[in-house]
Parts: C-alpha cells; sequence; structure tokens
C-alpha cells in the first residue's frame, strides 16, 4: 500500500489524541495484517469513498477502550452501552476526517462510524484489499489502526455522506 | 442566549456543552441530526447554532441551506472533522458563519464563538 495512505493515520490520531485527551500516541512499526490477527475487543468502523475506497478500523483491547472512553467523555462508560459506542464512533470518525484532509489532491468522504463491542473478534476485509496494521502505545494501553484503503479504479468526486458503510452506531 | 446544538455524537455534544457552559451559556438545546434540528429550530428560535457536518438523516449542510431559505440571520459555527478548504468554502457558501474543525481545544471553541457572535453582532454574554 502506498505510505501516502498511511502517514496521515499516523498524524491524525497523534492530533487527535493530543488535542481531545492530551493523551501522547506512540506509533510503533506498521505490518501487514495475515490470517485474522490481531482481534479485539472493540472496533470502531468508517468507510471511504470517493478517489480511495476502502475502510478504516481503530481497534482496541477492552482495558484500553474503556480508558480511553472514559478520558475522551470525561468520566467511565459501561462497555457496550450506547454511549460507549458513540464515544468510539466519534473517535474514528475523528481520526478518519484528519487523515483523509491530509490525501493530497483527492476528493474523499467517509461514512458515518459503526462500532463493533465483543470479545476477540475480527473484522473480515475485501480479499483484494491489503490490510495495513498500525499498532500504537499510550498511556491507557495499546491500540491499533487498520487501514484497508485503495485508489478508485477510475477517480471520482466524492460526494456528500458516503454510503461505505451504514450510518447506524453499534 | 438559546443554543443548539446539532451533532449526532453524543459525546460530542456533552463536550460542547460543557465549553458552553463554561462561557455562562445553559440554555441549549440539542439535535441530534438536520432533520431534528429542522423540527426544533423554528420554536426553540435559537441564537446561536453549533452543527456538526457529516450525520446520518440529513447532513448538517443540508440542514444549513434549508434553514437559510428562511432564516438569513442566525449565526451558525460548524463544528466538523471535514477539514479540506474546499469543504470550508462550501459551507461559507452554504451561509455558515464559522468553522471549526475536529479535534478542538475549548479554548479554540470558546474563541470561534465568541468571535461568531461579535462578527454578528450578538453579545457573548449569556
Amino acid at each position: 500500500m502506498d505510505p501516502m495512505f498511511i502517514k496521515p493515520f499516523i498524524a491524525s490520531i497523534q492530533n487527535v489524541f493530543s488535542t481531545m485527551m492530551q493523551l501522547q500516541v506512540t506509533v510503533k512499526e506498521p505490518f501487514l495484517k495475515k490470517d485474522d490477527n490481531p482481534n479485539h475487543d472493540v472496533s470502531g468502523i468508517i468507510g471511504m469513498s470517493g478517489d480511495v475506497q476502502g475502510s478504516v478500523v481503530l481497534a482496541f483491547p477492552q482495558k484500553t477502550a474503556e480508558n480511553v472512553v472514559a478520558l475522551f467523555a470525561g468520566s467511565p462508560m459501561q462497555l457496550g452501552t450506547p454511549d460507549f459506542a458513540d464515544a468510539v464512533g466519534e473517535l474514528v470518525n475523528m481520526v478518519s476526517g484528519g487523515a483523509k484532509a491530509m490525501f493530497k489532491d483527492k476528493k474523499v468522504a467517509i461514512s458515518c462510524p459503526s462500532v463493533i463491542i465483543g470479545g476477540n473478534h475480527h473484522v473480515a476485509r475485501q480479499s483484494d484489499l491489503p490490510c495495513v496494521v498500525i499498532p500504537c502505545a499510550t498511556d491507557c494501553g495499546d491500540l491499533y489502526i487498520e487501514v484497508m484503503i485503495k485508489p478508485s479504479p477510475v477517480s471520482t468526486t466524492a460526494k456528500t455522506g458516503a454510503t461505505a458503510a451504514q450510518p447506524a452506531k453499534a | 442566549m438559546r443554543i443548539l446544538l446539532v451533532d449526532d455524537s453524543k459525546t460530542m455534544r456533552n463536550i460542547q456543552k460543557a465549553v458552553l457552559a463554561q462561557l455562562g451559556h445553559t440554555e441549549v438545546l440539542e439535535a441530534c441530526d438536520g432533520q431534528d434540528a429542522l423540527s426544533k429550530a423554528p420554536a426553540f428560535r435559537p441564537d446561536l447554532m453549533l452543527v456538526d457536518w457529516n450525520m446520518p438523516n440529513m447532513d448538517g449542510l443540508t440542514f444549513v441551506k434549508a434553514w437559510r431559505t428562511t432564516n438569513k440571520t442566525t449565526p451558525i459555527i460548524m463544528v466538523t472533522t471535514e477539514a479540506e478548504k474546499s469543504r470550508v468554502i462550501e459551507a461559507i457558501k452554504a451561509g455558515v458563519n464559522n468553522y471549526v474543525v475536529k479535534p478542538f481545544t475549548p479554548d479554540l471553541l470558546s474563541q470561534r464563538i465568541q468571535e461568531t457572535l461579535a462578527k454578528c453582532g450578538q453579545s457573548a454574554a449569556a
């Protein structure tokens, strides 16, 4: 995958976490996801369409998700509640929105986020798309960004309100 | 001062409400998307609106365009992850008075609220 699709996500997660939570993010070496590993407990998913297509997952172990959500929302939230999912969805929304603004000369729209909560799940991906996993370390615990995007076969003009994912929140 | 807060994320509405409370604004009505805002705004008669862009059912830009057909003066701040210059221009053309890109610090949001109210000839006092 073109590094121009990876670097914006690294810059964006560092900006979002430091601005909203004063939380420093240390990025480790990205790698290609093979099989279903790593699995996760909480995943926020957002679709991208327009000049690039695919999806982005912000994925957490349970403890990290609880710590991050508490910091972001200002108070602890119970795992699995709609408010918990809302907070995770908003984080992936901000990380993806910030990253797409850094894609040079590309018009990209993002969908409303979906959130999956369930122990040790994996998010299936399109077979024709490589998935780059960006491991991140924070004082709240480790988390991952999974980027599965590619340039569109035919460059299109992004429309407001992508439809790559359903606008429902788990 | 009556403020309408339009965002599909309850977490984000709470964060913005906390900033508004710090500025002394407590008369805040929440809407979860553009449709909800269109149904609530006429009766509430807001003095300021903070509007997200990407929302289900009706996005913020569509809401702003619809609202501006009947109301040209209510100050509107778009608070969104849409950071591209072309998007900002699109929003301004639709009738938005000011623009805040998420993520934001409380100080930045406060500053934009105060400058918007000053620009639109309204007092920032609650």
